[in-house]
């Protein structure tokens, strides 16, 4: 043809002009905003704000509890039996190496506790919503019970728990699994329903496997949802961890007992201790699990290259 | 198959009704020969998108018969429809691979397809880092690997801005005219209409019917000019009352 130069031509500056226009954002973000202060962005305002959360602890210790909670007693009296100075939290605490010892371990057992029961739930989870996104009649007979799972006290179910599995890990671990299991299920079920129609219309002209179009279509877009899912769960599984223990205390003790010790003997520094500590585990798998999606699904998903 | 007469797609007094009782198209009849370029415009909601949706065959007819080569069937939705995880390359891979081409076959096809649209260069991009009309050339590209005789356009460019519809316009007319295939065109740009096509067809407002039928009478290539020149202006104003006439 003879006007195909001309085209050639005219695609090539169409080109360098869109390519400008998705690179030069890109090019002037990194220019105008060094890394460095990228990261104290990062670091610097939840640092300020854990700052802001100490000094005040300090204050409240030190003189203004009383006046807070209304009550007539002295603040010494309430940093014995409540809230006790930073500092001490951490001396006795963290820095006894006997009750380091106990915490340590009681965080060893929650960990354990929580990772095999959040393992569980993924694996039932994810089966459980690809079975449901593959058949309306599975969703339709399962989601309530699945609903059932995330709105049964847990405290009604513990006599039975105790009597079919007795008071010990496993009891502590259906616990985590009954707290864990509902947000995986939604949220993947959730991802796998979101595929655009049109992406739907162009495997069903290509395909007639179910297997491909779940593999190449369903799960890869669910990604995102599914992380989101997990990382609930994740900081779920250990709230599930801390309150097996506090009902099925036979055996090792966690973090749980641990707290429930603690209170009974009016041990405030060692209880701080210990909630900190539970704290802590939340957050790391709640940070890991954030981690992890933004990790594979950051490059081309919208809102996961954000980051949490 | 491509019959005797040269025609690679053929509407038999095709009908379609909805479950729901909604009357989408009603006896629809009309051709596409090789080497045509036939654009349906229609006031929205006219059961154009109906139309490509029945030659695909993603839905059956109620009435009468679609006869049409499915096996070399292109086919380019409203939206790009890019898979986001995948980049360019592995977009434009994606139909060969669902068509159980091994590897290295696929990749040198996919590669071709991306010479063909100009995407060199941005062959390991993912979908989020192109423009609108990048996208849609990403999705055009896609569509040639299976090299089809006829291509199935819905609408492709109503979300792009003028200028990057009319190039892309243009992109879509060299490829018809190097690569041979025929095309049925959705739109509901008049201007569009007639640019791209040697025939137009107006369909009405719900049932869809075809109402009027335009030949264009211009040579290809055609460059943007052509808008401007009186008999583009004729034919467009033809094109358009008969589209007024379409919605009452």
């Amino acid at each position: 043809m003879s006007t195909e130069p001309l085209e050639t031509m005219e695609a090539a500056t169409l080109i360098s002009e869109e390519s400008q226009a998705i690179l030069l954002p890109h090019a002037k973000a990194k220019a105008g905003r060094p890394r460095v202060l990228a990261w104290l962005g990062l670091f610097a305002a939840p640092a300020l704000v854990l700052a802001g959360v100490v000094a005040i602890w300090y204050l409240l210790s030190w003189r203004y509890l009383p006046i807070i909670l209304g009550r007539d007693a002295t603040p010494e009296f309430l940093r014995n039996i409540i809230l006790p100075y930073p500092h001490d939290v951490v001396q006795v605490a963290f820095l006894d190496s006997t009750n380091l010892g106990d915490l340590l371990s009681g965080l060893l057992l929650d960990v354990r506790l929580s990772f095999t029961g959040l393992a569980i739930s993924i694996t039932i989870g994810v089966l459980t919503a690809v079975a449901m996104s593959q058949a309306r009649w599975v969703e339709r007979s399962f989601y309530p019970y699945a609903v059932f799972l995330q709105t049964v006290p847990i405290l009604a179910l513990v006599p039975l728990i105790g009597l079919f599995l007795g008071f010990g890990f496993s009891a502590r671990l259906i616990v985590v699994v009954i707290i864990s299991l509902f947000p995986i299920i939604t949220n993947t079920l959730f991802g796998l329903k979101s595929a655009e129609q049109g992406l739907h219309d162009l495997f069903t002209l290509h395909t007639t496997s179910r297997w491909v179009r779940l593999r190449k279509l369903m799960l890869p877009t669910s990604m995102p949802a599914m992380f989101t899912g997990f990382q609930i769960s994740a900081g779920l599984s250990v709230i599930g961890a801390i309150v097996g223990d506090f009902f099925f205390g036979r055996g090792q003790k966690g973090l749980g007992n641990l707290i429930d010790i603690y209170s009974n003997r009016l041990r405030p520094a060692e209880l701080w201790g210990a909630v900190l500590f539970s704290t802590a585990l939340g957050l790391f798998a709640f940070i890991f699990f954030g981690w992890l999606r933004t990790r594979l699904t950051g490059h081309w998903h919208e809102s996961a290259s954000r980051g949490e | 198959m491509k019959e005797a007469d040269g025609t690679t797609l053929r509407f038999d007094r095709v009908a379609k009704t909805y479950p729901d009782g909604t009357e989408a198209l009603r006896e629809i009849s009309f051709e596409l020969a090789a080497g045509e370029f036939v654009t349906v415009v229609g006031p929205s909601g006219c059961g154009k998108s109906t139309l490509l949706r029945l030659a695909s065959g993603l839905l059956d007819e109620t009435a009468g018969a679609v006869h049409v080569d499915r096996a070399r069937l292109g086919y380019v939705f409203q939206d790009p429809t890019l898979l986001p995880w995948r980049t360019v390359q592995k977009n434009v891979e994606l139909l060969a691979e669902l068509h159980g081409i091994e590897k290295v076959a696929r990749h040198r096809i996919a590669s071709e397809a991306i010479d063909l649209v100009a995407l060199n260069g941005f062959e390991e991009h993912h979908p989020k880092r192109l423009s609108g009309g990048m996208m849609m050339r990403v999705s055009l590209a896609r569509a040639l690997t299976l090299d089809p005789n006829v291509f199935l356009f819905d609408e492709p460019f109503g979300a792009l801005d003028e200028i990057t519809r009319a190039r892309l316009n243009d992109e879509v007319l060299g490829l018809f005219m190097s690569q041979g295939f025929a095309a049925l065109f959705i739109t509901h740009n008049i201007y569009e209409a007639i640019y791209m096509s040697t025939r137009v067809l107006v369909m009405s407002a719900r049932p869809g019917r075809i109402i009027a039928e335009f030949e264009i009478p211009f040579g290809y290539p055609r460059d943007q000019d052509l808008r401007f020149q009186p008999g583009f202006a004729e034919i467009g104003s033809r094109v358009s009352e008969a589209l007024i006439r379409a919605y009452e």
